[in-house]
């Protein structure tokens, strides 16, 4: 069991947003979690990334056997974990080649400078990332190229579980291919969370929870995710 | 003022056998000292103890008499930083000389064919008296502020660069490798005279925290930028902790030329330091490029300063500061432009980033504008590292203060692309190591 989260409660800014929610991923699970609006989807990926505004204040997530929730982001990225933000932050200034050597030294162990640039190339070539992107600073990406950049991180690192934050919004519909099926490739549990039907056709999720008000209301395969997408939350 | 004296300052220009000018200069300016009070303004200087200036540098004065000496915190630094024993013993204000005297001598004998020359200030004086005294003091006159009268009475060391007309140095003139084989001075005179449409790319100061006993520094800088010249002056100012570093820096830019001063503040105690450019010719530009990092009882009062005196001129101001553990920081800039100097152009930005809640940054920016024929912008801004950026870097796995390290060097990019490749990583190294704490 790679990701085990039990009753968890999360709270921002005084408010408790997501209200008891269980569920496993397991090592190579493809698990979506879908809901309206503001139902706490995003609120509990943070939460389990560590973000300091989304406080846990019960139950628990366990990670191959390690309780994270106390721990700080740095440690549960080194871990395994890795989360693909729905709205990833600008740091201007800041070399995305130079952060993302440094990200991939931190998880991953030392690499040389230059064995790192050729990986890198690699990688971004395979993903679809322009080549001039690694020699930009971290800001003013597009919305879809924030995306990419979101999953060329992830093929670096190389988690054993990924939290996917709606990768396939700003996508458009040949960068939605290449993402997927560059998902495919790399071997994460996956918590997909999304509000399209189409990543899910390409990825065929194993389970699928539909979330809200903070809560899992149900649970299905992949035919409750085409139920939702017709039908709506209702 | 104990021991400063008409004597003392007779002794020192005697003992160097100085012409009667030089003489009579210094007695006057000691004068003009004694008369001028302190700057009613900027961060608190009674802390300077007057009664240990070190007059002039005779060889091995003004150092530190052995390593055990050389503080704790600076020795670790060294440590860090993986610098040689040999360096750490110069850094360390010991003086030791090393290979880089002859990195300089090897430098020095090709831009010499050229006609270039640069040599310490008071051998300018000695070995080319008529061109040094045709600009010495000409932009700085002992008159403009208390320290630079100081300086004028006592000035020993320093660079002297002259480059002919048409001379185009490209490699980067470093004063480190001249200092490094004499020593730094306590006020040193640096006097920088560029020809018609030559060119100069000067850099002073290091990285590595140098460690000075006396804890005045009162330097005086003058740059002189002739028709359609470029001067890029550079300077990495990384003091110990106990110095006041008090420094008066201007340059004159005629016709057609353009200035920079591109000036990095990571030690001392308190630094005054205000660069200024003089655009008096036609079409001239001006560029003044600043970081400071104030830590735990630092003190970086900073600017820049552009007046626009001749029609047609171009001025760039940014400054980008940094202040943790307490630290503060004080941006002062002025830019002028005097009544019918249309076409000029100008645009000041300075920025601030507090790492906690107990350091301060204050900006005083001031615009004085007699012609309205001119494009000016300005911009301040005080921010604090976002803790959604923190949270984003350390979700990829690293830590809370590489993470702010990351921020922070992001913040001052636009700087450190200026630099050469080793002071920017130097640069960057040592921000980190500041951050990231001892
Ligand atoms: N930093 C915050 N401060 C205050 N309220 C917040 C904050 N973050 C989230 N919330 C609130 O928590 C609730 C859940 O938000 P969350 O972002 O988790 O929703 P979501 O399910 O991801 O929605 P969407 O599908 O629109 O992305 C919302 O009501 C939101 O306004
Ligand atoms: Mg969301």
């Amino acid at each position: 069991m790679a990701l085990e989260v039990n009753n968890l409660k999360v709270e921002v800014d005084g408010n408790i947003v997501v209200k008891g929610v269980s569920f496993v991923i397991g090592d190579k699970d493809v698990v979506a979690l879908m809901g309206p609006n503001g139902s706490g989807k995003s609120s509990l990926a943070l939460a389990l990334m560590g973000h300091p505004r989304y406080k846990i204040k019960s139950g628990s997530a366990v990670l191959d056997g390690v309780d994270i929730t106390g721990i700080s982001p740095e440690q549960r990225a080194k871990l395994g974990l890795f989360l693909s933000f729905q709205n990833p932050v600008d740091v201007p200034g800041l070399g995305v080649e130079t952060f993302l050597r440094q990200a991939y030294n931190s998880v991953r162990g030392r690499m040389g400078v230059m064995d790192f640039h050729l990986l890198l190339k690699d990688r971004m070539s395979s993903i679809g990332v322009p080549g001039q992107f690694s020699s930009r600073d971290l800001r003013g990406f597009s919305g879809g190229e924030r995306k990419r950049m979101e999953l060329l991180q992830m093929s670096l690192l190389n988690p054993k579980i990924a939290i996917l934050d709606e990768i396939d919004s700003g996508l458009d519909s040949g960068a939605l291919k290449d993402v997927a099926s560059e998902l495919k490739k790399l071997s994460a549990g996956l918590l997909l969370i999304t509000h399209y039907i189409r990543m899910l056709e390409f990825l065929r999720p194993d389970v699928v929870h539909v979330m809200k008000a903070g809560q899992i209301m149900r649970s299905g395969d992949f035919r409750l995710a085409l139920r939702m997408d017709r039908e709506g939350f209702g | 003022m104990k021991g400063l004296s008409r004597k003392i300052v007779r002794e020192i220009s005697d003992s160097k056998n100085e012409p009667l000018w030089m003489k009579d200069f210094r007695l006057r300016s000691l004068d003009v000292f004694m008369k001028t009070g302190f700057p009613r303004w900027g961060p608190d200087l009674s802390g300077i103890d007057f009664s240990r200036l070190s007059y002039y540098l005779s060889p091995g004065s003004g150092k530190s008499s052995s390593w055990d000496d050389v503080p704790a915190h600076i020795r670790k630094t060294f440590d860090k930083l993986g610098v040689p024993e040999a360096e750490r013993r110069f850094l360390g204000g010991l003086g030791a000389q090393y290979e880089s005297e002859m990195v300089y001598h090897s430098l020095k004998k090709e831009i010499e064919e050229k006609g270039v020359i640069f040599i310490d200030t008071d051998s300018a004086l000695r070995d080319h008296s008529r061109l040094f005294r045709r600009f010495f003091s000409k932009i700085v006159p002992p008159s403009d502020n208390k320290f630079a009268a100081l300086n004028s009475a006592l000035w020993s060391g320093g660079s002297f660069v002259y480059v002919p007309e048409g001379v185009k140095v490209n490699v980067p003139l470093q004063a480190y490798f001249r200092i490094n084989a004499q020593g730094i001075g306590q006020f040193e005179r640096t006097l920088i005279v560029v020809g018609e449409n030559a060119s100069l790319n000067y850099i002073e100061g290091c990285t590595a925290p140098v460690y000075s006993s006396p804890s005045l520094h009162a330097g005086v800088v003058e740059v002189i930028a002739l028709k359609g010249s470029t001067v890029r002056y550079t300077t990495i100012q990384n003091w110990s902790r106990n110095v006041y570093n008090l420094v008066t820096k201007r340059a004159h830019a005629y016709a057609g030329s353009v200035v920079e001063w591109v000036d990095g503040n990571l030690g001392s105690k308190v630094t005054m330091k205000y660069p200024s450019i003089y655009l008096k010719g036609k079409g001239s530009r001006a560029d003044i490029l600043s970081v400071s990092f104030s830590g735990k009882g630092q003190v970086q009062d900073l600017g820049g300063k552009v007046l626009h005196l001749a029609p047609g001129t171009s001025s760039r101001i940014i400054s980008k500061s940094i202040c943790q553990k307490g630290g503060s920081s004080c941006y002062r800039g002025l830019v002028y432009v005097r009544k019918g100097m249309a076409g000029s152009r100008s645009s000041m930005r300075c920025d601030s980033l507090l790492l906690d809640s107990v350091s301060k940054a204050d900006a005083f920016p001031s615009l004085k504008v007699e012609e309205k024929d001119v494009e000016l912008m300005h911009e301040a801004t005080v921010g604090r590292v976002s803790e959604d950026a923190l949270f984003y870097l350390m979700s990829r796995g690293l830590s809370q203060s590489e993470a702010v390290s990351l921020v922070v060097l992001g913040f001052i990019s636009q700087f450190t692309r200026e630099l050469p490749m080793e002071y920017a990583v130097e640069l960057n190294r040592l921000i980190r190591l500041n951050i990231e704490g001892f």
